[in-house]
């Protein structure tokens, strides 16, 4: 019997920054995220979500509580061996994109499994896939710089797509889009949903959250359900 | 369901389905490659410009070193060439008194060099010579002129045919003389440039005449110059043959030989046995010392003062790499936070802005010793001389310049791995 781990598991998690007084930007967090989920969090600014972004991403380390990513215990990991899951089962969707200039759109999705130490050619079949994926095989050679925003997003979710990551983690996807390119982004989200992929959105925009199957509000740094 | 009720059987689980952790990151050496030349020839103009000081640097060093060496080596090169190919043998002097002296026979030099020598491979040119003693005052006219002083004392040489080559002579005007001259001890001279020109002898369509003591001879031949002998510009030769009949000249006091290069020692070793089958022991052999180059380079101030410069450059090089790393990197923060999004170690960050650096002072080396080498072909084909480079010096200068560039980017690569990925993802955009 194979057991199937949840993708993200939090249990009990709080950060608390040493800042003078101290700022518990997490407050006792519970999150279970199921392979195949499309969830959203909401919530104001300052309400603690990039925190948990940085958290769920391995970017920082929780103060108290359990982490568990594909069942793996992050506590226990070294910063290197936090580095290594991070590229390979997280896949990251920011908000202004962080396409390198002076790069190719498919260097740019290469660029994903450089630190897993793949094959290049291998990469660069798999990021031709990833580009075809998102519908920019067309523009495999174009730097960002000549592409629209809605097209460098969906160049930067070909790169989170590139390892097969167990969780796309998106940050404000559509902060940086006008509603055409936005739509087109959710649109891409509905899809990579549909084929089996596990989302989870940050973001402050309850009409790109209501597009989740799943929403999640955080205010204060206490999470809560929303029906 | 609450969470906890989640957790519970994962955790039971754990020991039947352990989850493979990934392990450390790694980087390709072709990928590390290929991401620093695009981080370089991102901004090819600026690169260009941060290499520029160590490109100075490394000419000037490189440039200095070669010239130095060429020069050097011109000076030695041209001295050694002309000794390193000369063999002269002499009769041995039995000095009075000494206990060998009877038991070794005299060996007279033979005046025939030129058969005997020639066929030894090695030689270029064989010849014998020696001074004709008391051959009385020289002069141009039987005339006693007493307003012009037209006697003089010159020292007068018989030689064999070979004897010009053999010191490289040159004859500027007329002609040496020749076997036939000898053998019919014809009264012929050549006569040195100096002695032309104290005589006023310049041409010799009209057979000018010359009187030594007081014997006749028609000048034949004007000697320009002898580097191996300078003093025969000063001086009248005769054929040997004319000198033995006229002065009671008797046995050549030196055979002088012109060798290969390479050859004198060789030639040394059997000549004696060529001039005097009978008693070689008899002679004695002059050969240049084994041909060991002084390898001394000029060292002078002006050397010292170019190397300090060559330094001070590349000091000033590996700062402006150093800056142009930290500029990069700040610029860069951006790019530093995704990278270790996609899973980079601070290493692998560390790493990049240090190859990048090592490359362009790589690049600055090899273009600087380039230059460098330019410099040295270029200076030495104005003075005609030729270029002279020690091997290690262009091998050894892309490797400083490399050196340059990884000491400038320690700084900026540990800047760049230290920081933290979420400012660094916050930071840049």
């Amino acid at each position: 019997m194979t057991i199937v781990h949840p993708v993200v598991v939090l249990d009990a998690v709080s950060r608390v920054f040493d800042s003078d007084p101290p700022v518990e930007a997490l407050k006792d967090v519970h999150l279970v995220v199921q392979r195949g989920d499309h969830v959203a969090i909401i919530g104001p600014s300052g309400s603690g979500k990039s925190t948990l972004l940085n958290v769920l991403g391995l970017l920082d380390r929780p103060t108290h509580g359990r982490y568990l990513l594909d069942g793996i215990d992050t506590a226990v990991l070294s910063d290197s061996g936090r580095a290594a899951e991070r590229g390979r089962r997280i896949g990251f969707v920011f908000q202004s994109f962080h396409l390198l200039p002076y790069r190719t759109v498919e260097e740019n999705v290469m660029l994903s499994e450089l630190y897993l130490g793949t094959s290049r050619k291998d990469r660069r079949r798999r990021a031709v896939e990833a580009l075809d994926r998102v519908g920019l095989s067309h523009r495999r050679t174009f730097e960002p710089i000549r592409l629209s925003g809605g097209e460098r997003q969906r160049v930067a979710i070909a790169r989170a797509l590139l390892g097969e990551p167990s969780l796309l983690l998106c940050d404000e996807p559509t902060g940086n889009l006008d509603s055409k390119n936005t739509d087109s982004v959710l649109g891409l989200f509905d899809e990579l949903h549909a084929q089996g992929m596990t989302l989870l959105l940050i973001t402050h925009d309850s009409d790109v959250a209501g597009r989740a199957r799943r929403r999640v509000r955080i205010v204060d740094g206490e999470l809560g359900e929303v029906a | 369901m609450t969470v906890a009720d989640i957790i519970e059987p994962v955790d039971a689980e754990f020991a039947d389905s352990e989850p493979v952790v990934v392990g450390r990151p790694r980087l390709r050496i072709v990928d590390l490659i290929d991401e620093t030349l695009a981080g370089v020839f991102a901004r090819p103009a600026r690169a260009a410009l941060t290499t520029l000081g160590t490109v100075l640097g490394i000419a000037s060093l490189v440039a200095t070193l070669g010239i130095s060496r060429t020069a050097g080596n011109q000076i030695v090169g041209r001295f050694d060439e002309l000794a390193a190919t000369q063999v002269t043998v002499k009769a041995r002097t039995s000095g009075g008194g000494s206990s060998s002296s009877g038991s070794s026979r005299r060996a007279p030099l033979p005046w025939n060099v030129e058969p005997r020598l020639d066929r030894l491979n090695g030689v270029v040119a064989a010849g014998a010579v020696a001074e004709v003693s008391s051959p009385g005052s020289v002069r141009t006219a039987p005339l006693r002129d007493p307003e012009n002083i037209t006697e003089q004392l010159v020292p007068v040489y018989a030689a064999s045919v070979g004897f010009l080559d053999a010191v490289r002579g040159e004859i500027v005007n007329g002609r040496w003389f020749d076997q036939g001259h000898v053998d019919r001890v014809d009264r012929v001279v050549i006569i040195g440039t100096d002695v032309a020109d104290q005589f006023g002898i310049t041409r010799l369509d009209a057979q000018p005449g010359i009187f030594i003591g007081d014997q006749l001879f028609t000048v034949i031949g004007i000697l320009s110059e002898a580097p191996r002998d300078e003093g025969l510009v000063g001086s009248i030769i005769v054929p040997y043959t004319v000198a033995q009949e006229r002065f009671a000249t008797t046995t050549p006091e030196r055979v002088v030989i012109e060798t290969d290069i390479g050859a004198a020692q060789l030639i040394a070793g059997q000549a004696a046995v060529a001039l005097s089958p009978n008693a070689p022991e008899g002679l004695n052999v002059t050969a240049p010392r084994d041909p060991k180059r002084t390898k001394d380079a000029v060292q002078s101030d002006v050397n010292q003062l170019f190397l300090l410069l060559g330094l001070i450059s590349l000091v000033v090089g590996a700062i402006g790499i150093a800056n142009v790393t930290l500029v990069t990197v700040m610029e860069r923060t951006g790019e530093i936070g995704l990278r270790r999004a996609l899973g980079a170690a601070r290493r692998h960050i560390g790493l990049q802005f240090l190859a990048e650096s090592t490359a362009m002072g790589l690049v600055g080396g090899i273009i600087g010793a380039s230059v460098g080498i330019l410099v040295v072909v270029a200076v030495a084909s104005s003075r005609e001389w030729t270029p002279v480079l020690d091997l290690w010096l262009p091998l050894a200068a892309p490797f400083a310049g490399a050196l340059v560039g990884l000491i400038a980017g320690l700084y900026p690569s540990i800047r760049a791995a230290r920081m933290e990925p979420v400012d660094a993802l916050r930071a840049g955009t």
